[in-house]
């Protein structure tokens, strides 16, 4: 049949199973607009406020519900509006397909208003791109643009659309076929006899999980393989929540702000099976001290991760839930009870104790008390101290029920994430943390949250600081706070109610308690406002480019 | 790990696009690159390069990897010095008076060369060979005058079935 590209473009939505996506209208994408607008049956738009937050929102829905996130916007400012929350997909491996307007073709490079070559500016940050110049090339490379953001190692993917190209009419044959995506299941059984050998010849395993234990649904295969092996897991950030807070092997985040026992354990450890990670050097500190005295057993999907940051002893090459179940079948029940006698010492040293002040609204408290209501609820966070002290205290219990910045460090990613994470449970209450800083960045996403009602918990941790820069200068800069006092005079009681939220304000914890009472008890987004001291610190934490011994306690 | 130089070769879809995405790759991850040659294929859809790098074996690992998961490209190969035949065109403009001419002339069959434009001011040579060969004659041209000169960077093939196919 004969169909106008933009209506092609809306159809490959639909047959991509893509019946949520989040966008911005303008000039080069009115004609997508249209068809979106008869199609609004088969797929729901979200609008946001700004590009941004719906690229961030796209890659909160992707990351909850393991799908790809479609994204919308324009040429030009629309497009380079995408730039941030792109890049952020493309460092924590986020299935995104992003679509953008262009000029008409005849008007590209001629510096047309509203012409920008997003194509060229990201290359760098997307898995692959197209600038679809020819309408009888439109369905095809849309199915590409799928296949290849949910392929192998995830990632985002740009397709730029002139404007012709979609009023364009070409023919389209709806049941042409889908390319698959390539099997990756397929795991070298000699890779695996290996791998079984070193584990077997070791004395001290360790796993550190990553990112990719998440992406590959692989939670369950690796707890089945931390109890066959006996060893302890240490976390990655996104790999967070693939072992629930409470499970006896669970040892927490590794790295410059990690828990003690987690770091530790891998430090006295002989062997690291290394699962879905890339050993960013937050992780790693000190690579040389990190590696020195253990071997690395690296289990990914991205040939290119083995050996880039860490050298490994060897590896297995592949989907890490096939890998693991291989591993599983291929190895002997191991014991290994002085070594987990060790980790039990670590696990309970004072080092590794969260102390709570009671008397105070502390972080500690704030998170407590938003995880004793939530139960296995989606959290999302920002970028900075709060993020931190998420992932130290917060006892998830679920995989894909965390939901932040880990690659890039995005501040602003929270509300566009925690909206897009909200609608990919079907609406359930996300509560997002985030704090002064990072709030300030993208907090108009407020009025989406609003106009959709979502039950949105917004948790500001509230220092009037720059924490994490303040804290960096605190040790490393003499205490020179250069530009991280924030004078701001925001109210964010009356800042939610602007917006049409509610607003509360905690100084204390029972008032942070009331406050919870009533944010959980109510249907649209909530702000609660949590004033804690600005020299809250993040710890541990073991400065850039350090090891185990230059770990700060207190 | 000491470095050195290597070659690789790589077959990649033939259109637009892909030499930025494949040069765009070598800044962003910091690789080294002494030159890139790009031509098409027997087979229309399918162009081939070859890059001339430089670095340590962590390096050459890396480049190939990295290069493997570019979308467009279809084959990479790290080529194995001793199987392969490298070529590189090399185009030198010289300005001389009459006298002059036999020598260079005689330079010019000594090194296989053929003189592909000749003008009252400046003569034009055109050699073709390895790397070595080629930096010899430039270095033994500079006792004349040169105008301006342009290489085109080696091309490399495997020898016998050693070949770089698309599968």
């Amino acid at each position: 049949m004969l169909l106008t590209g933009a209506e092609i473009v809306v159809k490959e939505l639909v047959a991509n199973g893509a019946d949520v996506v989040f966008g911005y209208p303008g000039g080069s994408v009115l004609n997508i607009y249209d068809e979106l607008y008869k199609y609004s049956d088969k797929i729901r738009h979200y609008l946001t406020c700004h590009e941004q937050g719906a690229c961030h929102a796209a890659d909160g829905y992707a990351r909850v519900t393991g799908r790809t996130g479609v994204v919308i916007a324009t040429s030009g400012p629309g497009a380079t509006n995408l730039v941030t929350g792109i890049a952020n997909a493309y460092l924590d491996s986020t299935p995104l397909v992003a679509i953008t307007g262009n000029v008409a073709t005849n008007m590209l490079g001629r510096d047309s208003f509203q012409e920008v070559d997003i194509t060229g500016i990201t290359m760098p940050i997307t898995k692959h791109n197209f600038l679809v110049k020819d309408p009888t090339k439109l369905a095809e490379t849309m199915r590409e643009a799928f296949r290849i953001a949910q392929s192998g190692r995830p990632g985002p993917v740009l397709v730029d659309i002139p404007k012709d190209v979609q009023t364009a009419r070409v023919e389209y044959d709806e049941s042409a076929p889908r390319p698959a995506c390539r099997p990756h299941d397929a795991i070298c059984p000699d890779a695996v006899r290996r791998a079984a050998e070193l584990i077997c010849a070791a004395k001290r395993p360790y796993i550190y999980c990553g990112g990719g234990v998440i992406k590959a649904d692989a939670a369950g295969e690796l707890i089945a393989f931390a109890e066959k092996i006996d060893a302890p897991v240490g976390l990655s950030i996104m790999g967070l929540t693939a072992v629930p807070y409470e499970h006896p092997r669970f040892l927490g985040m590794v790295g410059m702000h990690g828990r003690f026992a987690a770091t530790k354990a891998l430090y006295d450890s002989d062997l690291v099976v290394a699962i879905g990670v890339r050993f960013s050097d937050r992780a790693t500190g000190n690579k040389a001290e990190f590696m020195q005295g253990r071997k690395f057993l690296h289990i990914d999907i991205d040939a290119a991760e083995i050996g880039k940051n860490i050298g490994a002893t060897d590896c297995i090459l592949g989907d890490v839930k096939a890998a693991l179940k291989k591993l599983i079948e291929a190895l002997p029940t191991l014991r290994h009870p002085e070594w987990n006698a060790h980790i039990k010492s670590l696990k309970e040293h004072p080092d590794n104790s969260i102390d709570m002040d009671p008397q105070r609204l502390t972080p500690q408290s704030v998170i407590e008390g938003a995880c004793r209501r939530h139960g296995d609820g989606i959290v999302a966070t920002d970028v900075g101290q709060h993020q931190m002290w998420v992932t130290q205290y917060y006892q998830f219990k679920k995989p894909r029920t965390l939901v932040t910045s880990g690659g890039l460090g995005t501040m602003g990613f929270g509300m566009g994430a925690a909206i897009g994470s909200c609608i990919g449970t079907g609406g359930k209450r996300t509560v997002l943390f985030t704090s002064d800083g990072s709030f300030h960045m993208n907090l108009n996403e407020l009025a989406t949250a609003v106009t959709n009602n979502l039950p949105l918990v917004v948790i500001v941790l509230n220092n009037q600081v720059l924490g994490m820069v303040r804290q960096w200068q605190s040790l490393f800069f003499g205490g020179r706070y250069s530009n991280t006092t924030l004078e701001r005079k925001t109210d964010y009681v009356r800042l939610a109610e602007a917006f049409g939220a509610k607003g509360y304000r905690a100084l204390t914890n029972e008032e942070y308690e009331k406050a919870l009472d009533k944010a959980f008890s109510s249907d649209g987004p909530v702000v609660i406002d949590c004033v804690i001291d600005r020299d809250e610190r993040v710890l541990p934490m073991i400065p850039p480019g350090g090891g185990i011994g230059d770990i700060i306690l207190r | 790990m000491g470095n050195e130089q290597f070659v690789v070769s790589l077959l990649v879809a033939n259109h637009a696009g892909v030499l930025t995405r494949v040069s765009s790759l070598f800044s962003r991850r910091a690789f080294n690159i002494d030159s890139l040659t790009v031509g098409e294929t027997e087979n229309p859809e399918l162009s081939r390069m070859t890059i001339v790098s430089w670095g340590d074996d962590y390096m050459k690992d890396q480049i190939v990897k990295q290069l493997q998961k570019l979308q467009d490209v279809k084959k990479v190969q790290l080529m194995k010095k001793e199987k392969t035949i490298l070529r590189e065109l090399l185009m030198i403009k010289i300005a001389i008076d009459k006298e002059q001419l036999p020598e260079v002339k005689e330079a010019v069959a000594t090194y296989r060369a053929s003189i592909v434009d000749l003008s009252p001011e400046a003569i034009t040579i055109e050699i073709t060979g390895e790397t070595p060969k080629l930096n010899a004659f430039v270095d033994y041209m500079r006792q004349y005058k040169i105008i301006e000169m342009t290489r085109t960077g080696p091309t490399a093939m495997g020898r016998g079935m050693y070949c770089l196919e698309n599968d």
